[in-house]
């Protein structure tokens, strides 16, 4: 099990995004994720409906907080999942193409999330 | 060697190439390893909270109308089981990040190496706080 895929340039720049990404995902996505996969569907929570959660992205700074939600561990799961399939299931011969679907779509998520936050009314 | 033809039309002899085959569900055969995947497949449930948590903003810019629909696939059973089975998966990436982040970082004081549960214990205890925080934030009536 080789660690190297392949030999990018911007392989540094990777792994700090997927560590970062993995900070960000281990301290706030399990709360978030409970409050709105299974407080949200159950109704233990206001702060989800339609008036409290537009007034949330209101602010500038939870619109900011939300984009860094997004993006970090996006690039933190297209790195683990880039990796996965080469150890995992051995796929050593797509290494150009799952790099490029992983951290392309990694980049696509960003661009989504800062386009829909920016444009928020 | 160098001088040789380009091609040669017989197999070179090259020791270093020999791999030994390993089969593809080598994961499946000790628990450790099972554990090592699973932990990386936690990576694919987080991308899926980001891209529910993308519909949200959306379903939100669009209007009442459309947050109510998304409100509603909430609520259906298949999202709701795969949002539970998610959750448990979060909750290990953060339980082995944090287990990690002790191996990840030796700190040495004195000469010695700091015991493991100092570093992630911290971790564990600020997750604690910050999953308190936004759920005061969140979940209060």
């Amino acid at each position: 099990m080789d660690a190297q895929p392949t030999k990018l340039r911007i392989e540094p720049l990777l792994w700090i995004l997927f560590s970062a990404g993995g900070v960000v995902a281990a301290f706030l996505i399990p709360i978030h994720l409970f409050v709105l996969g299974i407080a949200t569907p159950l109704g233990w929570t206001k702060t989800t409906e339609y008036a409290s959660a537009t007034a949330f992205l209101a602010f500038p700074i939870v619109r900011l907080y939300l984009l860094v939600l997004c993006s970090l561990p996006l690039f933190h799961a297209a790195h683990r999942i880039r990796y996965t399939l080469y150890d995992g299931l051995q796929i050593k011969h797509l290494n150009e193409v799952i790099a490029v679907a992983c951290y392309g779509g990694a980049v696509v998520g960003t661009v989504i999330a800062g386009y829909l936050l920016w444009n928020f009314v | 060697m160098k001088s040789a033809a380009a091609t040669p039309p017989y197999t070179l002899n090259h020791p270093r190439w020999y791999r030994k085959r390993v089969s593809t569900y080598w994961w499946l055969q000790r628990w450790e390893y099972l554990r090592f995947v699973l932990r990386e497949i936690s990576s694919v449930f987080i991308a899926i909270f980001v891209v529910e948590t993308l519909f949200q903003i959306y379903a939100l810019s669009r209007g009442p109308e459309s947050y109510s629909v998304f409100l509603s696939v909430l609520k259906n059973p298949f999202v709701f089981a795969l949002n539970i089975i998610s959750f448990l998966f979060v909750v290990f990436h953060s339980i082995t990040w944090f287990n990690l982040s002790a191996r990840a970082m030796s700190i040495r004081v004195g000469g010695k190496k700091v015991p493991g549960f100092l570093i992630s214990g911290p971790n564990f205890v600020a997750w604690f706080v910050i999953s308190a925080v936004i759920a005061w934030l969140l979940l209060r009536a």
